[in-house]
């Protein structure tokens, strides 16, 4: 059975909550500008709940099971991150209050962009970006404003490698500059023979995701980022991948200028069936002047008497605010919280155990499935979701039928370089019983593919729909309903 | 802590690996940079977590703890208690985007569901599956007006009365766009309370899109069918910045020839949370659909014929076209699309209306108040939603300073944003405040005139 929309279940009369009455005298309303018709449904509370609730078990989602998304970070979100991102003291806090009374927000800011500027290696951060894609555009707006700061107005082009995420061009794009495709050598790091061909006074600068989208991690790291400051050109870092970086080696240090850190992904903070994420900004001494604002500083020093006196401050070039207020803040409480959760060591055990899952998993699947870069991998790994003497499986079949065996399936056809690619990420919150679970069904499903490739082509089977027409989607479009015409 | 495997599971793992200490795993990174001491605090247990979060939180004064009449884009609405319970569901907070459809068809109907309750609102005919607030949203319009008219047209005209917030995010988007000019509301010498009618001169046929918003930032309603007409003569594109609550009293944008229609969906269901995370509205017409940035849940059936939900359009979007793309956004705001959908949907035809009304309602009965004080006049005559402009007889630092002691969090300081708005404050008024509430701002402002 399908589940009806909130406009076919809804009946004349109903309401599911009650208001108080008005306790002052009445306004006569602007008859010009009042509306005549407003066409929403009509529920009980009863009714919502039990749709919405209907809903949800149509939804494969963390606390289930394994959400192996690879470049997503699908790892298990923390309740205690909810508890206190509920505090009423954090959620009813007014963004334009004044900063007296707010102290406890601004001092958990200030201590979170410290955390991340020890955590990734940077001189300071903004915490003001809403997403990873919006802390990418925060950091190529800021490249391109220090070149402009300093007249250096010749450099048009980024250098991207053909293995980023698009999100990465996308934004290069949208922030005027034309894009340069790298492409990645056969141990899957970046070029550096083509790179060296690239590289003039009209490169901005290269937009750098490391781990790689293919899960390693690039092992001529220093040498490309001291080839691009040679010729005047910044480093932006893809932080998506930060998970497996945690103590392990800091961003910063390898000569990235800006990164962009994914709260969402790798502290934790879930993901809500698409967002809200977080996207804060690190930004090197030369490029921190640059950051949007405002930020939390110590306005006033503080004694044995009285705490530091925190405010918001404007840097001194600032590209200017990329969203209202000051970001997420309560994505801001989860990843304080579950940074506080972990310390020095709690986080290097993350990275270590995210990488340990991964490289599992990885030689486990080794022999069925062909690794197209076949390293020890970082928090990821691709393999090829298609074999020779099994023409007619392609990733997406493979992807379907690991649904029946009751997985969410990995990040399909990414990376573009890979062909079929099956992108895999574990993370560290998995354990290894899981992990072979997991394993044991890739495997079967390999088997299935050579004996049985009409059971993996006509996948899922298990599931509260079946495989669903993308093209008849986006041929009759179809995008809101309504309600049926005698209740309008 | 949240690691589940042991010394004994991971010694078993190196194993299969082939390498016998977890440092071999890391030997890509190079010498020297690897495994830094991270000068952090160490690490606090859940109970510990919880009591420092708690003092945290209890260090700030929330508007539970104050009388709040302060609004300038981010309002304290009762939030019902069902909308919390339904967010916190882990099945639709752990989940991700929906890319898989057959496993995630409660997101994609809910997100669907969105989209139809916001174009109902709005009256428009589609809505996508949000952006980060309601400013990205304005940038975004931007955006696709400047591509729709492929760069030829290259003016933008903002009314004065936008949100100050959403002016400035749209010029840092757009910085990029050099032959770009956003104006209109550079008004150094002209009336901070002028209407609308001050855009109608500056539309010509290089305007891409002009942006109004209502109730404006002011807190002021008017009527855009006639700014929508010059627009449309002009060949430009119109676009209005709403209050969703708002549209349950008012005529919806749709109705003056809006193209295109955005907003902050925070009065829909969602915290104030200190400014964030939020909800970015953005509905447009059925032509433009193409055009749309960020993501669409469309109708369609599964292979056995049964209706089905799944993302669609898909090849406008970064992770298909790459630098070909309008946008970039990836993460969208879905969790907070569910609270306003789970909002709207309990509240319904009756609730919103009730809502709306009551704000109004009271909003008024506060204006009517303070125009009573001496010193104190309620400085716009234009209609009004539920905010409204107060002048007053002195700074409005000093006064809101006063107001505090008296635990209530006074209204928006406008010279912050409006220089020629000296002594002015914006007073937000909700379905929260009560007459008493509202009686008792009167007699402090009154007080705090004599001190």
């Amino acid at each position: 059975m399908s589940e009806p929309t909130i406009f076919e279940l809804s009946s004349p009369g109903r309401t599911g909550v009650t208001f108080p009455q008005a306790d002052v005298p009445s306004t006569p309303l602007p008859d010009t500008l009042i509306r005549e018709n407003l066409p929403l449904p009509e529920l009980s509370e009863v009714d919502v709940v039990r749709h919405f609730t209907r809903l949800s078990r149509m939804n494969y989602c963390i606390d289930y099971g394994i959400y192996p998304l690879g470049s997503c970070t699908m790892k298990y979100n923390p309740r205690i991150n909810e508890a206190t991102a509920r505090f009423p003291g954090f959620a009813y806090t007014h963004p334009l209050q004044p900063e007296e009374t707010i102290q406890g927000n601004l001092y958990l800011m200030y201590h979170l962009q410290e955390w991340l500027k020890e955590i990734a290696g940077f001189s300071a951060v903004s915490l003001q970006p809403a997403a990873g894609a919006h802390g990418e555009l925060t950091g190529i707006l800021m490249i391109r404003a220090y070149h402009q700061h300093r007249g250096d107005t010749k450099r048009t082009r980024v250098l991207i490698p053909d293995s980023a995420h698009g999100t990465n061009p996308a934004t290069s794009a949208m922030s005027g500059f034309e894009v340069v495709p790298v492409p990645t050598d056969k141990n899957g790091n970046v070029d550096l023979e083509i790179l060296r061909s690239l590289l003039d006074d009209t490169i901005a600068g290269i937009m750098l995701t490391n781990p790689n989208t293919l899960g390693l991690f690039e092992q001529n790291i220093l040498e490309v980022t001291k080839l691009v400051h040679q010729v005047g050109g910044l480093v932006y870092g893809d932080g998506a991948n930060l998970n497996a970086l945690l103590g392990i080696a800091r961003p910063g240090d390898l000569g990235i200028d800006v990164m962009h850190f994914n709260l969402h992904k790798t502290f934790s903070t879930p993901h809500g069936g698409g967002g809200p994420g977080a996207g804060p900004v690190g930004a090197s001494e030369r490029l921190k002047d640059f950051l949007p604002g405002p930020i939390v500083e110590i306005v006033e020093e503080g004694n044995e008497d009285y705490p530091p006196l925190y405010g918001f401050r404007e840097p001194k070039y600032s590209i200017g605010r990329v969203k209202s207020f000051y970001g997420h803040f309560g994505i801001m409480i989860r990843a304080y919280t579950y940074i506080a959760m972990h310390g020095p060591e709690g986080l290097r055990k993350v990275a270590e155990n995210a990488v340990i899952n991964a490289n599992y998993l990885q030689a486990r699947l080794r022999g069925t499935y062909k690794i197209p870069y076949d390293r020890i991998c970082m928090h990821e790994f691709v393999v090829e979701g298609k074999w020779a003497d099994a023409p007619e499986i392609i990733a997406l079949d493979i992807s379907k039928r690991l649904m029946d065996y009751d997985f969410h399936p990995p990040t399909n056809y990414f990376p573009l370089i890979v062909h079929d690619a099956l992108m895999i990420e574990p993370t560290e919150t998995e354990s290894k019983q899981t992990l072979d679970a997991f394993a044991d069904a890739l495997i079967k499903i390999a088997e299935e593919a050579h004996t049985q490739p009409e059971l993996l082509k006509s996948a899922p089977h298990n599931t509260p729909v079946r495989r669903v027409d993308e093209v008849k989607a986006a041929k009759d479009l179809v995008l809101c309903c309504w309600l049926p015409e005698e209740q309008q | 802590m949240f690691v589940p495997n042991a010394d004994p599971d991971r010694e078993a793992m190196l194993k299969t690996i082939g390498v016998e200490r977890i440092e071999d795993l890391f030997t890509d990174v190079p010498e020297g940079y690897r495994f830094p001491k991270l000068n952090l605090p160490e690490a606090l247990s859940e109970m510990e977590a919880y009591a420092h979060l708690s003092e945290l939180a209890q260090a700030n004064s929330s508007v539970r703890d104050l009388t709040c009449f302060l609004g300038a884009g981010a309002y304290h609405h009762y939030i019902p208690a069902v909308v919390d319970a339904i967010i916190q569901r882990g099945e639709f907070l752990t989940a991700y985007t929906p890319y898989q459809p057959e496993v995630s068809q409660g997101t994609l109907q809910a997100i669907f569901e969105y989209q139809s309750l916001m174009a109902l609102l709005t009256g428009m005919e589609v809505c996508n599956a949000s952006h980060y607030d309601g400013a990205t949203a304005a940038a975004e319009a931007v955006i696709m007006a400047y591509h729709h008219f492929r760069g030829k047209r290259t003016k933008v005209l903002v009314s004065h009365a936008l949100h100050p917030q959403y002016r400035a995010t749209i010029r840092t988007y757009m910085q990029g766009y050099t032959q770009l000019t956003i104006t209109g509301d550079e008004c150094t010498d002209c009336d901070p309370l002028a209407g609308p009618e001050v855009l109608l001169r500056a539309i010509d046929t290089n305007t891409a899109l002009v942006i109004v918003q209502y109730p404006d930032f002011l807190g002021r309603i008017y009527d855009y069918t006639e700014l929508a007409n010059t627009a449309h003569q002009a060949g430009a594109l119109f676009a209005i910045a709403v209050n969703p609550i708002a549209l349950g009293l008012l005529k919806p944008p749709g109705e003056f020839g809006a193209d295109i229609v955005i907003g902050e969906g925070q009065p829909l269901g969602i915290p104030l949370s200190f400014g964030g995370p939020y909800l970015g509205i953005f509905a447009t017409r059925k032509e433009f659909v193409r055009k749309i940035a960020g993501r669409l849940v469309g109708e369609t059936v599964d292979q056995d014929g049964k209706r089905a939900y799944v993302l669609t359009l898909t090849a406008r979007e970064q992770h298909i076209r790459r630098e070909k793309a309008t946008s970039n956004i990836c993460s969208n705001q879905g969790l907070m699309a569910l609270a306003s959908t789970v909002y709207l949907s309990l509240l319904g035809k009756q609730g919103l209306r009730q809502v709306a009304e009551l704000c109004y309602q009271k909003a008024h009965y506060a204006a009517d108040l303070i125009s009573q004080i001496p010193g104190y006049t309620v400085c716009s005559n234009a209609p009004f939603f539920h905010e409204f402009v107060v002048c007053c007889p002195k700074p409005v630092s000093e006064i809101n300073q006063a107001l505090l002691e008296y635990g209530i969090l006074g209204g928006f300081d406008l010279s912050t944003d409006y220089p020629g708005l000296k002594n002015a404050m914006l007073i937000a008024v909700t379905e929260m405040n009560t007459r008493e509430e509202i009686e008792t701002l009167r007699d402090v402002l009154e007080d705090i005139s004599h001190e």
